[in-house]
């Protein structure tokens, strides 16, 4: 970085002084040449080296959108349910009796692979701190994990830091991870995906915005001390990684958990009164874009002193103040007069509380360092004069749809499902889950390892379930399809357990949007995610958007993750995967047709991914998972799971493992290809256990709604067998199952 | 019988104990703030889970040393039951009310899972709903956890019937499979001389209905009530 020279006090403090501009300065900044004289118009004068700062990370991809606004506006965010859409810190989801879920899941991609603990970590810590600034007390951690090649070298110190930095986070906070989803592909070999989310619980009249309305009201800095960590995070964030990529670890933010637990119980405290008016959580590009948003969004300006700023380190300039990403500290607009009992509650809890200034009716943003001013600008135009790109874009081309005559025939069917239950796509991830405190507060009644994680709302019989989801193969084959898939899957995980659907948030990791091939996957999957929210009345609430996850030239699959969140009305009505009785009928509820393009079998024979993904039918889905949910109400329903990632005889198997008891099915006697049967991934299918007295009135009900069922086995044993098909013992399976992480990672 | 739960800054399962007792003494227990100086007359005292100031130092180090301390070692020496569980456990051995150390799993990370423990003793103000060698199951959630002393301390201890718990498998055997962190003869947790205080990595209040899936802990929670009303 170029010497930034300060900027002095000019004559009546209006301006400050201008930094020597080079063309160099402004690539340093992230800022195209164009976006500079756009910045230029809008000053109508050379910035300071705080303001290009300030400016840099406002027109940042990580915090303005640039690429991807113009298209999250054609995402559907609207509902009955919702009190909150994008927007805010977190989506506001009503849960009726006077509370809601507020929830929210980002990114934390480039710093969890430059320094993987701190990376997943500080990930962490900042998405709940986008919960609590809301009012919500975070009471469910989830996340969606994708690794590289498990083969890769970097893949196991990657694993473990990032599983050891979420755990190591989460749990000193107190709050359970209790769900997520972990993936393993060698396109993510120099790009992970580190997405949190964190879900909390408040009352509806106890939410609280960011908008900073009225004037001459103090501004207030609470949590821990500023430092020169994370500087330019969020412009790293939105640059592409090269080899030298390593040398980006001073921009990793450093975390604290047990000083956020004590922001958290400090701010809920302060805010069962009536103190304050506005806060903000200091995430990416800290005290920049927490007062640009609040003044923004309260129509007010923000003078604000940096001496009063509490700080861990002597010297610092402005530029580096207004850039810190320092974490675990808040931004806050209170009621004149109530600081004193504010700052009793932030003494008891140990923390730094400070007034740093005042809303002004300037509508600028004021910055002063040593009765100098280092930045004065306008906030509206700052905050809303982001460049804003319609980038071009081709569409992903068609991928056949593939035969699954066209692959090898397979002999052993259990031998297949052995290699594919012990492999990376489908292996247990108890390796991971046990080093979440996934039981904290008390209220886990869905824990990890089922469709969907299921917690209570403590004190009521309501149980909020969450799962996250995408399959990026999808994407990456057609990104339309994909993107419905990844909205449908965590529907359908959260309707096998016998929730109702709520709405969603999302977290779209891209590549290089500047290339057309990648504009043309985020075009595509928003446009599939849209369709498929509007056709389930499921919609999106809050997002994330993590671009340019890319190195020398290279991008991830498209990973639009999705967390999902439904409630049930009584948790004692949940159902699990679990088959834990012996004599239960197993009813296959929708239809199979053998698809094996992108399927994980295609892989296991073929050692690639090919053709088309298995489309899905969104009426279909609709309609088959409604129906289940009623059963499972109905109380008929002994276990269900849906039917996803490697087809049919992979549903039974996890049944079967999760319960302890085998199953005898049926012979595939049908028209399609035998393997295609069984491993195929066809969409909109569900697996339901019921006592075998009840199955055919179960058949009879779901067969009259137009759904193609059929009882395709029955439980017993300790093996899973298919008549006159050979047969595998669960022991076996299990040991493949449970073996392949801890002897990968340990 | 009326009870107090001391809240660090950095403890979390001070609620999930509120919850437990409530529901076993159907009356709410006293949350005593760790800068207070006095715990209210209690009949029980705890020291919840959770990580009492981050645990950046020796877990429970720094707790031992909070005003609120000074009054819990009193009391617990003139008799008054002391449950820690978790970090309570760290903070009881750090402020000499249990002898030994918790030091790092094993296998050096986090592990939350359901174990098994074998009730050691039934005649224990905690245990008296348990049979004696009962097996349970009860949930641990700890990064430190392995229960070390010397040689001398752990002999005493096993002489004078002092381990309450123990990890082990379905039949009952302290076995190394069974033992999820390295503790010193599988001990998951341990009684002072007088048998009033009681330290313990296991969380037996996550486990105080079916629909957290099981309620091996809600017993202990009955005990104390039986015996302390």
């Amino acid at each position: 970085m170029n010497e930034l020279t300060h900027g002095a006090s000019l004559d009546g403090g209006e301006h400050p002084e201008p930094v020597d501009v080079t063309d160099e300065l402004i690539a340093e900044h992230g800022l195209s040449a164009d976006e500079y004289k756009h910045l230029l118009e809008i000053i109508g004068r050379t910035p300071s080296a705080t303001e290009l700062g300030i400016f840099s990370v406002m027109w940042s991809e990580h915090c303005s959108y640039k690429s991807s606004r113009y298209h999250l506006k054609k995402l559907p965010v609207e509902g009955p349910q919702v009190i909150q859409g994008p927007g805010e810190n977190a989506g506001v989801v009503d849960l009726g009796d006077g509370q809601a879920a507020i929830f929210k899941m980002e990114s934390h991609n480039h710093p969890s692979f430059i320094e993987p603990f701190q990376g997943a970590a500080t990930g962490v810590g900042g998405i709940m701190r986008d919960v609590f600034t809301m009012g919500a007390r975070p009471i469910a951690n989830l996340n969606a994990l994708r690794f590289g090649a498990p083969e890769n070298a970097k893949t196991r110190h990657l694993v473990n830091g990032v599983v050891a930095g979420i755990a190591g986070y989460g749990n000193c906070m107190g709050v359970p991870t209790v769900g997520g989803e972990t993936n393993f592909d060698k396109r993510y070999n120099q790009n992970i995906l580190v997405n949190a989310m964190c879900i909390g619980l408040a009352d509806t009249d106890k939410i609280f915005y960011s908008a900073a309305k009225g004037v001459g009201l103090p501004v207030v800095y609470v949590g821990s001390k500023t430092g020169r960590d994370g500087i330019h995070g969020a412009t790293m964030a939105s640059a592409e990684f090269d080899d030298q990529s390593d040398e980006k670890r001073p921009t990793v933010q450093v975390g604290d958990p047990f000083t956020e637990k004590l922001l958290l119980e400090a701010c809920l405290e302060l805010m069962s009164s009536d103190a304050i008016i506005a806060i903000q959580d200091m995430g990416a590009a800290g005290l920049t874009s927490s007062s640009v948003e609040m003044a923004d969004k309260g129509g007010v300006g923000f003078d604000m002193n940096l001496d009063l700023v509490p700080q861990r380190e002597t010297g610092m300039t402005a530029y580096e103040m207004m850039l810190s990403e320092s974490q675990e500290r808040m931004l806050m607009v209170l009621k004149p007069g109530s600081e004193p009992a504010a700052k009793k509650i932030f003494d008891k809890w140990d923390l730094d509380f400070a007034v740093i200034g005042e809303t002004t009716d300037t509508g600028r943003l004021v910055v002063r360092q040593n009765g100098i001013v280092e930045a004065n600008l306008p906030v509206a135009t700052l905050a809303d004069s982001a460049p804003e790109y319609q980038r071009p874009f081709e569409k992903t081309a068609a991928q056949p749809v593939v035969a699954a005559e066209d692959l090898p025939d397979v002999e052993d069917l259990f031998s297949a499902l052995n290699s594919l239950m012990g492999g990376a796509h489908l292996c247990s991830r108890r390796w991971i889950w046990e080093q979440y405190d996934h039981m904290v507060m008390g209220d886990t009644v869905g824990r990890p390892g089922g469709d969907a994680a299921v917690v209570r709302v403590h004190g009521t019989k309501k149980g909020l379930a969450a799962a996250t989801d995408v399959t990026p193969r999808y994407c990456y084959s057609d990104p339309y399809e994909g993107g419905k898939q990844a909205v449908v899957e965590t529907w359908r995980n959260i309707t096998a357990v016998g929730a109702t659907p709520l709405a969603i948030t999302n977290c779209l990791n891209f590549g290089n949007p500047t290339r057309p091939d990648i504009m043309g996957q985020f075009v595509g999957c928003l446009e599939g995610m849209g369709d498929a929210c509007r056709a389930l009345d499921y919609p999106i609430v809050s997002g994330n958007v993590s671009l340019y996850n890319e190195t020398n030239g290279i991008g991830i699959p498209p990973t639009p993750a999705i967390g999902g969140i439904g409630l049930i009305d009584d948790h004692d009505k949940l159902t699990s995967v679990a088959l834990t009785d012996e004599g239960l009928a197993l009813i296959l509820v929708g239809e199979t047709k053998g698809h094996v393009g992108q399927s994980l079998f295609q892989e296991l024979l073929t050692g690639d991914f090919n053709g088309a993904p298995p489309p899905v039918d969104l009426a279909l889905e609709r309609r088959t998972g409604d129906a289940v949910r009623e059963l499972i109400l109905s109380g008929k329903l002994s276990a269900v799971h849906d039917v996803s990632d490697g087809g049919l005889l992979v549903a039974i198997a996890e049944m079967c493992l999760a319960g302890d008891v085998g199953v005898i099915l049926e012979p595939y006697q049908g028209q399609i290809k035998r393997e295609a049967y069984w491993f195929g991934e066809d969409q909109a299918r569900y697996l339901l256990a019921v006592p075998a007295g009840e199955a055919t009135g179960i058949i009879a009900e779901l067969s009259k709604l137009g759904l193609e069922t059929s009882q395709i086995g029955l439980s017993s044993g300790k093996e899973i067998t298919i008549k006159g098909g050979g047969s595998i013992a669960l022991q076996t399976l299990r040991t493949a199952h449970e073996g392949y992480l801890p002897n990968l990672l340990a | 019988m009326r009870a107090s739960v001391i809240v660090f800054p950095g403890s979390n399962c001070d609620r999930d104990i509120a919850v437990a007792l409530t529901a076993a003494l159907d009356q709410k227990p006293a949350m005593v703030w760790h800068g207070d100086t006095s715990v209210p007359p209690s009949d029980l005292i705890v020291l919840p889970g959770g990580f009492s100031f981050g645990d950046y130092l020796r877990s429970g180090a720094m707790a031992a040393q909070s005003p609120i301390m000074k009054d819990v070692v009193a009391k617990a020496k003139a008799g008054v039951p002391v449950l820690g569980i978790c970090n309570g456990f760290q903070v009881l051995t750090e402020a000499g009310l249990l002898p030994g150390a918790l030091m790092r799993n094993r296998d050096i990370k986090f592990l939350c899972k359901d174990v098994l423990l074998k009730v050691e003793r039934n005649d224990s103000i905690y245990t008296s709903q348990y049979k004696a060698g009962e097996v349970i199951r009860v949930p641990i959630a700890h990064h430190d956890g392995n229960y070390f002393a010397d040689d001398e301390t752990i002999k005493s201890l096993e002489d004078e019937g002092l381990v309450a718990f123990r990890y082990v498998d379905e039949t009952g055997a302290a076995s190394a499979a069974a033992n999820p962190n390295g503790s010193v003869n599988n001990i998951a947790g341990i009684y002072s001389a007088d048998m009033k205080v009681l330290g313990l990595m296991p969380h037996p209040e996550r486990l105080i209905s079916p629909a957290l899936g099981g309620s091996d802990g809600a017993p202990m929670f009955k005990s104390l009530t039986e015996a302390l009303s």
